[in-house]
């Protein structure tokens, strides 16, 4: 039986932590994630945990403890948000090419500057290309479920990568909201042993991690690591199933809601597809065929799911909660239609960038946008691809 | 229909408005419903006016926006009043609760052509009276549970008082000041 509590998402990532109880916690403070580490500092000082917690002076550091710790064949965590997640970028891709599989609770914070504490999605989204894991929450249930599978995830020997486990700065983190727990040792029996295959403290057989890679490897090693990322769409979908055994709650890569006869559709990620969900309730009571796509599983990205879902759709909107400054739309929006450059009918798309530092979307502003969408059905015309949503001015081309 | 009541709290930072909004979700949990409380962060500083906001409902609110056309409103601090727009959005039908000793008439002028019930609570003399000291946060919580009738107030004070066991186990001799303090809060309650 799952056990009722009340608590913020970053309450929930920090219990699920104390639950599996990792070798190391190397944590560097910054806000919206803070209190990660500060919950499981308490539970470190008050002997409820055996994890090592090593508190460092900076992100880099925090991401070269985990490192040196993966590497010596520990279970490795830490978490971050915005700058934070920036200043450990050169670590980042170091970890993720050296096949260790580190834990990080990421809490989305925008990316400085102007200097700003509050949600969006443009930390994570600039370290896309790392070569992490990306797994996106959409409220603190989510982001309890999402971090205890992700060592499951991360350590299968099909994948070996690391793995970033993505909540809402202050709209999951902060929000106290009812959660179903899981007893400690169901979690532990779900989660296993870590047992590496290779690692550095075991002297039988010795290894160098992280050296220099010539050009006659350096190729073969990308593509491992790229087979690796592709590996891990099936591992993402086989450990949820696992989930789903032992503890009751559905996760896939993608989560469709009301997509079954929709004529328009959004995509997006995170928290706003609860606020989403809301919307489309409501206009589907007054007959309007509206639906959604929430990603879950960013790294990988779910191609072939989402142009599956996506191939009856008349009219899309990506909802991007980071600019990108691509010039011509987010990064949402590019990968969503570039997985849809097979179907034999490619949908009317336009991104919509919205949320950025915080700036709140509602029902209404979801509303605006299916609006928007039945207005290209009916005209037939797709109109202006890349619009922001939200900001002040008086411009027509702006939602 | 999932019926969700909204909540709006105003306050200066270090007031307690934020605690006051998480204890309301804690209460409303222990009651069996489905509760949102969060902040809304900004560069906070003591003294500077925040916001904090409830849901609560009998189904999971799914909605993670800010609450724009609330049911209710609490002001931790009336001096608010003249620099923030506290009664934005607030349903006609519902109410405001403000802190202050004065007549809740007596704000009439003060909340921007409000037509709804305007309710005052002495939080501050209470809160003194029982606890040697100004911690607005019971008195508050008290006023708002007894004015938007969103919880069973005897419920409440029960589950208060287990939650004040277990909040001050190390010094149980403030307990009894405490439920003092929110019962008399729940009658002190005056309304317009």
């Amino acid at each position: 039986m799952s056990i009722k509590d009340r608590m913020s998402g970053n309450e929930a990532v920090a219990y699920a932590m104390k639950q599996i109880e990792p070798d190391v916690f190397a944590a560097f403070p910054i806000t919206p994630s803070t209190e990660i580490p500060q919950y499981f500092a308490q539970y470190a000082a008050d002997g409820k945990v055996s994890t090592e917690f090593v508190t460092v002076e900076s992100e880099h550091s925090s991401m070269s403890a985990c490192m040196g710790a993966a590497a010596a064949g520990c279970r490795a965590v830490t978490a971050t948000s915005s700058a934070g997640l920036a200043f450990m970028y050169e670590m980042l891709y170091v970890v993720a090419s050296a096949r260790l599989p580190v834990t990080l609770a990421c809490v989305n914070r925008a990316l400085t500057g102007p200097i700003n504490i509050n949600n969006d999605h443009s930390d994570s989204m600039g370290a896309r290309d790392s070569g992490w894991i990306q797994i996106y929450a959409e409220n603190n249930q989510e982001a309890y479920d999402n971090y205890l599978q992700a060592m499951r995830i991360s350590e299968h020997p099909d994948v070996r990568l690391p793995i970033m486990i993505c909540q809402d700065g202050f709209i999951t983190s902060h929000a106290v909201e009812n959660i179903l727990l899981e007893a400690d040792e169901k979690v532990k029996t779900f989660i296993g042993r870590y047992e590496p295959e290779n690692y550095l403290l075991n002297s039988q057989t010795p290894l160098a991690v992280g050296p220099y890679d010539t050009c006659p490897y350096y190729m073969e090693h990308k593509v491992q690591q790229a087979q690796a990322m592709k590996n891990a769409k099936q591992v993402i979908l086989d450990v949820a199933a696992d989930f789903e055994k032992a503890f009751g709650r559905h996760y896939g890569l993608i989560e469709t809601y009301r997509m079954e006869d929709a004529q328009a559709a959004v995509v997006l990620i995170g928290s706003t597809a609860g606020t989403a969900r809301a919307c489309i309730d409501e206009m589907r009571v007054e007959g309007k065929k509206v639906g959604m796509i929430k990603i879950r599983s960013f790294r990988p990205f779910p191609a072939e799911e989402i142009a599956e879902a996506l191939k009856q759709t008349q009219a899309v909107a990506v909802m991007d909660k980071s600019e990108g400054f691509s010039g011509c739309g987010g990064p949402v929006f590019a990968e969503t239609a570039g997985a849809l450059i097979g179907l034999p009918k490619i949908p009317m798309m336009i991104d919509v960038v919205f949320g950025l530092g915080g700036r709140d979307c509602r029902v209404e502003d979801i509303r605006r946008v299916y609006a928007h969408l039945f207005e290209m059905i009916e005209n037939k015309e797709r109109g202006p691809v890349y619009l922001h949503m939200g900001q002040r001015s008086n411009e027509k081309e702006v939602l | 229909m999932n019926k969700i009541t909204e909540i709006r709290w105003h306050g200066r930072g270090g007031q307690g408005a934020k605690t006051a909004c998480l204890l309301l979700a804690d209460v409303a949990f222990a009651a069996g419903k489905y509760v949102q409380g969060f902040p809304e962060y900004g560069p906070e500083r003591m003294g500077a006016p925040i916001t904090a906001y409830n849901r609560i409902s009998d189904a999971r609110c799914t909605v993670h926006s800010n609450i724009y056309t609330p049911d209710f409103v609490v002001v931790v601090d009336e001096s608010l009043l003249e620099s923030v727009d506290v009664t934005a959005g607030l349903k006609e039908e519902g109410a405001i609760v403000i802190n202050s000793a004065k007549d809740p008439e007596s704000f009439r002028p003060l909340v921007n052509g409000y037509k709804g019930r305007i309710y005052t609570i002495d939080a501050r003399s209470i809160s003194e009276k029982h606890l040697g000291n100004y911690f607005p946060n019971t008195p508050m919580l008290a006023a708002i549970v007894k004015v938007s009738g969103v919880l069973d107030e005897d419920q409440f004070a029960a589950d208060m008082e287990e939650s004040f066991h277990h909040k001050f186990s190390s010094k149980p001799q403030v307990i009894e000041g405490n439920m003092n303090c929110l019962k008399e809060s729940l009658k002190e309650v005056k309304g317009a």
